[in-house]
């Protein structure tokens, strides 16, 4: 039995950790949604949030498998440790994996070198909403934490989707006490955050104490990067156009978060264990997002992307 | 890094830098308190929590940087930081400078770790409000001190109280602007004692602070040394969480979901409301009041020895008893109530008023039924606390009403236990949710009422007749030719043998349903009445004609629900609006247009079409006779 199921009885009344007060709540959350919808999914990035989340599905559905599906929505530029996760993860949490690529992004060869925020567009904004049409998904988890950055300080726990997959910052549905209200329309679909009252912290120490699998990227190793528009992109495949005069070198670097690789900034850092990784994500002092070009260019860019039906 | 702030008074854990694994260790013993704040933007309250963020270390670097150049672009202190940016999220309110919505925000101490509901204070705001206070441990009602006791400051009261939250902190703000004055503090705290006892609050604390200065948050101010009480971040870290308030009740568990992987194991999946539970403990599962004792508590991490309120876990069973998703797990010897109708308080929420006796679906728990709901007793003016007569409740109103449910819940008093006696409602047409609901009692009359069992019943009275009862109900425009039609119908129908009975506007209106005028609320009795007695007709073996506009589907899906399967006949009467205008038999549409007549429907009132009707006539391509033998040709093949 590991440490987070241990009730500290002794002494003044049992009080739940803050860890297990936001375990039991995901795993509510979860459950509420099996016995509800017709065909959920989890969206699975494989990121630290993704991995998060797969192991509290384990948990809520125990003995039985989780019973939905995983959805990769691939851009084809993932680092290549994060393919190799992927399916390590969903054979070993007995899920079936469907990995959905944008066709029409897949035709025109559309890359994060040559298309700017085209390639978020069709690849993920795009490529995510063919996906949950094609397969017919009426709710759809995702990783999210309402920490992460101001607009999703808003967003329920339910986040409605109309038909055409937009969501209504203005006309959300109250939500009280742990009562969630399933019910939608035709065609309508709910977005699910499980992890949205989980800051990064905690994250990271849920992670520490369940043993979960992640990334090798998120731990600090020497690797070929090069610096561009003071971002240090690491180069995974010989996909990268070196532009003239770009050398990789090896640097000790770690990611905060991953992406695609070529979006996603490294940072220098000596971290090789998680404890290192949390003690210097405690001691840092920039933002988990500042990390990825998407929401750079002004303020409220993430929710303009949320509405037209980004993650 | 250039500002005006004094360094964070909350520095970084020095354990980070020297054991990481120790701090790692200290860390996972933290709890988590969840509080709400309250009070209008004036009161300073976005600014009191972009403190806390700031002074807790939860601000980064780059988000400090953004926040320097928004205080000087569209900031309201003079170019220095302000720190009620930090908070405000969406785009819109940015701009209008205030906060329309619920936000959460997070931060944490050594202690604990928090999670802030942010909620707008004024009027129009009441259902983030009651939304936010709904998950809260503690409540912060912030006071300008230069203000003192407002209406506002008594509605936040009321609603903290309402939803039941014991732990009030009353935040004496602005102590900066009204020269940390003793006696004004105390003045306050005088006021307030006083309406806190009107409202049946018990206890609060008041803490005398500036969120702006940060006096009283972190550390004790130097210019209150006459205040000796905790500061505003000491009490949150010591406050008692709601979870551990329901450790002493009797064990409570409702059911979300049962775990079925193979045919050796059947458990019962939820996350325990109320109380402890143990492996062989007796149980009782309601309503069906079943009992027999806990085998295990299953987790991933291995079965437990013990589970308590807040967990989720899977149980299962010695016996096996039928159990299913809404049935609630009590404590054998101490279950909770089950009833079928309540006095609640309704919190209303959407732009839609409330309709008595339009159903409902009530979720609570894990189950969601069917519910009607009264007029109100009295509706609350949350401003003076007065009690207003009132026919319906409109977009942030509250109002005591009765409630009844299509079949018996298991419950308990929301003050005894929120987790079994708080409710939604949810407008079953368009999904929304429309009020949220606090239960106080069973209603004594819902446990006296049995349903009589009857010697002669319906099917012995509709084999006399030789026939199945049915409902034939017409919908349409006024003048779309229902009556017509109907009767029509009917003079076929008696022809043939069969026994009918035609309900109509004629001898409906003028009699059961007298009382009754035309607004919305009033069309959804009628129609209620009018179902309940084809019902009855129907239960006396006849087949029911009923010629109504009944414009509203979810009444019309009311009175579908009332009836047997099958039983049900939906004609929609379509006639486009003009050619009943033109028509215009009775001379009301000429009435309504020059609007001596009002809400009257398609005019300045709706009608909502069928969907799925079993049947549609349409007029301008049928006449009446062709309309009516086509309905009794699927009368007499759809019920023999």
């Amino acid at each position: 039995m590991n440490s987070q199921s241990v009730i500290h009885t002794g002494g003044q009344a049992a009080t739940l950790t803050h860890l297990q007060r936001l375990e039991a709540e995901s795993i509510q959350i979860m459950r509420e949604v099996v016995a509800t919808a017709d065909n959920p999914v989890m969206l699975y990035s494989v990121g630290k949030d993704s991995a998060c989340m797969l192991h509290l599905a384990k948990k809520a559905f125990y003995p039985a498998p989780p019973p939905f599906p995983l959805l990769h929505v691939d851009t084809t530029w993932k680092f290549r440790a994060m393919y190799e996760l992927r399916d390590r993860a969903a054979r070993d949490a007995g899920m079936e994996l469907i990995i959905h690529h944008n066709p029409e992004a897949m035709e025109k060869g559309i890359n994060p070198f040559d298309h700017g925020s085209l390639h978020t567009d069709m690849w993920k904004t795009d490529g995510l909403k063919q996906a949950l049409s094609k397969f017919n998904f009426d709710v759809a988890f995702g990783g999210a934490r309402r920490d992460e950055e101001k607009s999703r300080a808003k967003e329920r726990v339910f986040s409605f989707r109309s038909a055409n997959h937009r969501w209504d910052p203005k006309n959300q549905r109250p939500e009280l006490w742990k009562l969630y209200n399933t019910r939608k329309g035709k065609g309508e679909s709910i977005r699910v955050f499980p992890l949205s009252n989980w800051t990064e912290l905690d994250i990271w120490q849920y992670i520490h104490l369940e043993n979960i699998d992640i990334v090798p990227l998120y731990f600090s190793e020497p690797r070929p990067v090069v610096e561009r528009d003071g971002l240090l992109i690491m180069v995974d495949d010989e996909r990268f156009p070196l532009r003239e005069g770009e050398v990789p070198t090896m640097r000790s670097v770690r990611f905060r978060t991953l992406g695609c690789y070529p979006l996603t900034g490294a940072v220098e850092s000596s971290a090789r264990t998680l404890p290192e990784v949390i003690q210097e994500m405690l001691l840092t002092t920039t933002s988990e997002r500042q990390g990825r070009a998407i929401d750079h260019d002004q303020s409220a860019s993430m929710e303009k992307k949320k509405q037209e039906g980004y993650f | 890094m250039n500002h005006e702030m004094k360094d964070p008074v909350y520095v970084t854990d020095s354990l980070i830098a020297e054991d990481i694994d120790a701090y790692l260790l200290k860390h996972q013993h933290k709890t988590m308190l969840r509080f709400i704040t309250c009070g209008s933007v004036d009161d300073g309250k976005s600014t009191l929590i972009g403190r806390l963020l700031y002074d807790s270390k939860m601000i980064f670097e780059d988000q400090l940087a953004s926040l320097e150049n928004d205080s000087k672009a569209v900031g309201t202190q003079g170019g220095e930081i302000d720190f009620a940016l930090l908070v405000d999220g969406l785009a819109a309110e940015r701009e209008q400078g205030i906060t329309i919505d619920v936000a959460y925000r997070f931060f944490a101490t050594d202690k604990r770790k928090f999670i802030v509901a942010d909620t707008p204070g004024h009027e129009q705001y009441t259902r983030n409000m009651v939304t936010g206070a709904s998950t809260a441990d503690l409540a912060v009602i912030l006071i300008d001190a230069r203000q003192g006791v407002l209406t506002q400051t008594r509605r936040h009261s009321y609603l903290v109280n309402l939803l039941g939250i014991r732990n009030v902190v009353l935040a004496v703000n602005k102590m900066d602007l009204v020269d940390y004055s003793a006696e004004r503090f105390y003045e306050i705290v005088a006021d307030y004692s006083h309406f806190a006892k009107q409202i049946g609050m018990d206890s609060f604390l008041p803490i005398p602070i500036s969120g702006l200065k940060g006096d009283n948050i972190v550390s004790h101010s130097d210019n209150m040394h006459w205040y000796q009480g905790p500061t505003l971040l000491g009490h949150l870290e010591e406050a008692p969480v709601s979870d551990t308030q329901m450790l002493d009740h009797p064990f409570r568990m409702a059911v979300q979901w049962v775990n079925r992987p193979n045919l050796d194991f059947r458990g019962f999946a939820g996350q325990i409301g109320a109380g402890t539970v143990r492996p062989g403990d007796a149980i009782r599962v309601l309503p069906s009041g079943k009992t027999t004792t806990v085998k295990s508590i299953v987790t991933q991490d291995g079965d437990l020895d013990l589970a308590i309120a807040g967990q989720s876990v899977t149980l299962t069973f010695a016996d096996e008893i039928d159990c299913s998703r809404g049935d609630v797990i009590v404590q054998s010897d101490q279950p909770c109530e089950v009833a079928d109708q309540f006095e609640a308080t309704l919190v209303w929420m959407a732009e839609q008023e409330m309709l008595p006796g339009r159903p409902y679906l009530l979720k609570i728990g894990t189950q969601t039924v069917t519910a009607t709901v009264t007029e109100p007793k009295y509706e609350v003016n949350v401003n003076t606390l007065e009690h207003l007569a009132s026919k319906t409740l409109g977009l942030n109103a509250i109002g005591v009403v009765n409630i009844s449910t299509d079949r018996p819940i298991p419950f308990e008093a929301y003050a005894q236990n929120p987790d079994l006696g708080g409710f939604i409602l949810i407008d079953r047409m368009t999904n929304a949710t429309v009020a949220a609901g606090m239960i106080h009692f069973a209603l004594r009359r819902s446990q006296n009422i049995h349903w009589q069992a009857l010697d002669v019943n319906r099917e012995a009275h509709a084999a006399l007749k030789n026939q199945k009862p049915a409902v034939v109900w017409f919908t349409g425009l006024s003048g779309s030719g229902k009556s017509t039609i109907a009767n029509i119908v009917e003079k076929k129908l008696h022809a043939l043998g069969k026994h009918s009975f035609l309900l109509d506007g004629d001898n409906i209106r003028h009699g059961l349903n007298r009382d009754l005028g035309f607004t919305d609320a009033d069309r959804v009795e009628n129609i209620r009445r009018v179902g309940e007695v084809a019902r009855l007709m129907t239960d006396a073996g006849l087949i029911v004609l009923t010629a109504f506009i009944s414009p509203f589907r979810s009444e019309r899906q009311m009175v579908r629900d009332l009836m047997a399967p099958g039983e049900f006949v939906e004609v929609f009467v379509d006639t486009p609006l003009e050619v009943a205008e033109a028509r215009d038999v009775k001379g009301l549409y000429k009435k309504a247009r020059s609007g001596q007549l009002k809400n009257f429907t398609g005019i300045d009132s709706p009608y909502e079409q069928p969907q799925n009707a079993e049947l549609t006539v349409n007029t301008v391509a049928l006449t009446p006779e062709e309309a009516a033998e086509r309905i009794v040709q699927y009368v007499l093949r759809e019920m023999s």
